[in-house]
């Protein structure tokens, strides 16, 4: 294969994994804005997507449109309940406690999905029913590639008109500006938390969906998905969609054009290295370490 | 006589907006100065800036011919200038008597290995930072409330601890961000009582306050904020019939109140 | 420190005397060995997290790097365990300045992560790094600890060896918490800016804690790997430092006494539940769940409070009741 044509392959897989990971910093983006909460579980609900989509269509024989919002809609669910079982109960909980609480409901939720479908690996058959790969020479496309990315600009358009153009999503951004101002408006907060949460296990479900005929799932995917998407948000500025997606693409190249061209046992390495680097260089820019911030709350 | 703090031609913005423009003022060895203004003015801005918990845009401070403007917090509280905040910053982990005693960090050396080897200077070392944050504790009335958690204080008692860690410094200058915040009269008094008494240990205070008649009863010089800039400067008297101060006021009954003599 | 520590203390050190006298079966011991071994790094994990208020979700890669470092001296360079030991503190401890220096800087979330990261990081490298580490079956064959011509190869010396440097750290650790230093680490978590105001070097106590914590893992690691005589990366996993976590957790973060019997509950109790041991993830969530949401003082502490109140209740009750009877 020339050169030009395994960078052309590079890419491709880079840019299938990037729209994940766009997708999953797209959740922690929603949850983070309506609460300032980061939810470590936000990888789960990728995982519980796929593992959901796989049970029903090939376990129940459900036909795929249908499986995919059933699928989406059990996620979703399970996000409310999240919320409204670890999150709600809590009073003025600390940011500690936060951190903890979500990351017992992610272990709760991987625990969860062992016991369900065990330690093996599933896969889920392409969307399309050619899987014949496109051909650009010698590279080949899968067409799965360009389901995600139809899907993801899908759900991007779909939020963006919920954000934009529906009350509900009005007075989410409101929440997210100023909490405090929301609330003497007429906007019930509380609800907003646990309406961030259902949309933020909603986006991680569709992701988990659409990337296991190429990437197949397992109980034990969550973590790293986690951490890549929080990578993601974080390089794009946490709080920021449009960041996220361009994010999601440029850590998915580095991760696909690192393995294929400088090691493979170390892909999983990349983008926790570009997520320590973007904190440890300009943690001010991210967080305003000099207290200013703090204090002006 | 040498000032002891000065500050030179102050400027702070955050994100484009200026808090503060071109604010120089000096503080004088014992003397109790405040600072006043209407909210949003910036006072607190110029305790946080002193107390190197903001660095300023542009300008310069010193502290005892020292500048100051680029040390951190922990190194400008080790050079003798103490402060207590707005919204009380207490530890509600530790002790009455442990929250005064963390006051004595600057002037004591236990490190790790001392600390956990309990040696003979450690030992020494704790026993005077119980004296002195005992006598402190006294010194602003708690010392019953010792062994109690903050949490389960008054909000006045709260401000006294406050007060008593940052005197335990040691400090020469030492900055009271509004502590007659509210207070009751009663409670009022007895700040202004503790204030005149922290003077006569020849300690300098530099005071945010809003309560008026505590400010004129009590301080020496004045310096009014408006909007980041000084727009006047002097003793109570004089404060109180400049044009400028008066219009910034208007409305204010609580100022024009008959304090003139 | 104060009468009552050193009351509990002893009874502490009595305890864990007698307790292989008591049970004296071999299995036990082993894992009364293992409840030592983690209580290291519990403890350390309870003055970062508990008393300094900084998250660490990374642990288990110091830990891991003592077990290697330990390993692999004394196996593929033939060294004593000894120096492997002190070469694991070391090696582990400047990991953790190196990785704490910046990390530090970050507050709440983005310390969760970043030590995250890096837990995973090391994890990676554990699994690839294969000519060094054996990659993912890891490797055997490495010995046991000697005192002289003495081995501490039985269980009932190692324990008495492990015990005996835990309560020795455990006894430093509470002097450092009723010290000049550990009231500064305790600021830290009240309030950083205040602590700051006061002259507390907040970010130079951050990173010594977290040195001295990441120390205890390498040690912790060195008497893991030189007991099971075998390493291999599973154990160092990002869930192993989450399991520590919910150690920490459940004794009560805000008290060191916590890391100990919070260890001693979920290393002991899960030997019990053996029918359960595929699905220990779940236990552990639904426990840390449990404990944050219900029980934030921990398990000792949260309990004892809750009978604490309804015994007050009660009492009020009786005193109403005699009240109205009274009229």
């Amino acid at each position: 294969m020339s050169f030009f044509s395994q960078l052309l392959q590079y890419v491709f897989t880079g840019v299938a994994v990037g729209a994940i990971y766009g997708m999953v910093a797209l959740g922690f983006n929603i949850i983070y804005n309506a609460t300032g909460i980061i939810n470590l579980a936000q990888g789960e609900f990728v995982m519980l997507g796929g593992m959901v989509m796989i049970s029903l269509t090939t376990g129940l024989k459900v036909p795929m449109i249908l499986g995919f919002f059933i699928s989406v809609g059990i996620v979703t669910l399970i996000g409310a309940v999240i919320e409204r079982g670890a999150i709600h109960p809590l009073k003025n909980p600390s940011v500690m406690t936060l951190i903890i609480i979500t990351v017992a409901a992610s272990i709760l939720l991987k625990g969860g999905a062992m016991f369900i479908w065990g330690k093996q690996t599933y896969t889920l058959p392409a969307f399309s029913s050619s899987t014949k790969p496109i051909s650009f020479g010698e590279a080949s496309l899968n067409p799965q590639t360009i389901w995600i990315l139809g899907i993801m600009a899908a759900s991007m358009i779909v939020l963006a008109i919920f954000f934009n153009f529906t009350m509900t999503g009005k007075a989410m951004r409101a929440c997210a500006a100023n909490k405090l101002a929301a609330s003497l408006v007429g906007v019930n907060v509380k609800l907003m938390v646990l309406l961030s949460f259902a949309l933020s296990a909603a986006i991680g479900a569709v992701a988990g969906i659409i990337i296991t005929p190429v990437a197949l799932m397992d109980y034990d995917r969550g973590t790293m998905l986690a951490i890549k998407g929080f990578a993601t948000a974080v390089l794009g500025g946490l709080g920021s969609n449009i960041g996220a997606v361009i994010a999601g693409f440029i850590i998915g190249l580095m991760e696909s054009l690192g393995a294929g061209f400088i090691s493979s046992s170390y892909k999983d390495a990349i983008a926790l290295l570009v997520l320590l680097f973007v904190l440890f260089i300009r943690p001010g820019g991210i967080m305003g370490t000099t207290g200013e911030e703090k204090f002006k709350k | 006589m040498n000032p002891l703090l000065r500050i030179e031609d102050l400027r702070k913005e955050f994100g484009g907006i200026v808090a503060l423009e071109g604010v120089s003022f000096t503080v004088i060895p014992n003397i109790i100065k405040a600072i006043i203004g209407p909210n949003g003015a910036g006072k607190t801005t110029i305790f946080n800036i002193i107390s190197g918990i903001y660095s300023p845009s542009k300008g310069k401070i010193w502290f005892k011919e020292e500048r100051i403007d680029k040390l951190s917090s922990h190194l400008i509280a080790m050079r003798g200038i103490s402060r207590t905040f707005q919204n009380v910053q207490i530890f509600n982990n530790m002790t009455v008597l442990e929250n005064v005693m963390i006051g004595c960090h600057p002037w004591t050396r236990s490190g790790f290995f001392s600390c956990v080897f309990k040696t003979k200077g450690n030992y020494k070392e704790e026993k005077k930072i119980y004296s002195r944050a005992m006598e402190l504790l006294e010194f602003v009335g708690l010392a019953d409330k010792r062994s109690l958690f903050p949490s389960s204080l008054t909000f006045q008692q709260q401000r006294l601890i406050e007060i008593a860690r940052a005197l335990a410094t040691n400090p020469e200058l030492i900055l009271l961000d509004e502590p007659a915040a509210g207070l009751n009269a009663r409670e009022t008094i007895k700040i202004a009582e503790l204030i005149y008494r922290i003077k006569e240990e020849g300690i300098s205070i530099l005071l945010v306050e809003h309560d008026m008649d505590l400010v004129m009863d009590i301080s020496q010089e004045i310096i009014v904020l408006n909007s980041g800039r000084v727009i006047a400067e002097g003793n109570p008297r004089e404060v109180q019939n400049n044009e400028k101060v008066i219009a910034t006021y208007l409305g204010e009954k609580e100022f024009v109140k008959d304090k003139k003599p | 420190m104060g009468k009552k520590n050193l009351y509990a203390l002893a009874a502490l050190t009595g305890f864990i005397v007698v307790l292989p006298l008591v049970i004296g079966n071999p299995y036990y011991l082993g894992i009364f060995i293992f409840w030592g071994i983690y209580s290291l790094i519990t403890i350390g994990l309870s003055l970062l997290i508990g008393y300094t208020g900084q998250i660490s979700l990374g642990h288990a890669a110091f830990f891991g790097i003592g077990a290697y470092t330990s390993g692999i001296l004394s196996t593929r360079f033939g060294l004593s365990p000894w120096i492997g030991m002190i070469a694991a503190i070391f090696l582990a401890a400047g990991l953790a300045f190196v990785i704490g220096a910046p990390a530090l800087k970050l507050k709440g979330h983005y310390l969760a992560m970043a030590t995250l990261a890096f837990g995973e990081i090391i994890y990676i490298v554990f699994n690839q790094w294969i000519s060094l580490t054996g990659g993912p079956s890891g490797f055997g064959g490495i010995p046991a600890f000697s005192i002289g011509n003495f081995s501490l190869e039985s269980d009932f010396s190692y324990y008495y060896f492990v015990w005996g440097i835990v309560l020795f750290v455990f006894l430093a650790s509470i002097n450092l918490i009723h010290s000049r230093v550990g009231r500064a680490l305790r600021s830290i978590h009240g309030s950083e800016v205040a602590a700051r105001c006061m002259g507390v070097n907040t970010s130079g106590y951050k990173l010594k804690i977290f040195v001295f914590s990441g120390a205890l893992g390498g040690l912790a690691g060195s008497l893991y790997v030189h007991f099971v005589t075998f390493v291999s990366p599973g154990t160092f996993s990002v869930m192993f430092s989450i399991v520590l976590l919910t150690m920490v957790a459940v004794g009560g973060m805000t008290n060191i006494w916590g890391a100990i019997t919070g260890t001693a509950i979920l290393t002991i109790l899960p030997e019990y539940l053996r029918a359960f041991q595929d699905y220990d993830i779940l236990i552990y969530g639904a426990v840390l769940l449990g404990i944050m949401i219900f029980l934030p003082e921990g398990l000792v502490l949260g309990v004892f409070n809750i009978m604490r109140k309804k015994i007050i209740l009660r009492e009020v009750e009786e005193e109403k009741l005699k009240l109205k009877k009274s009229r």
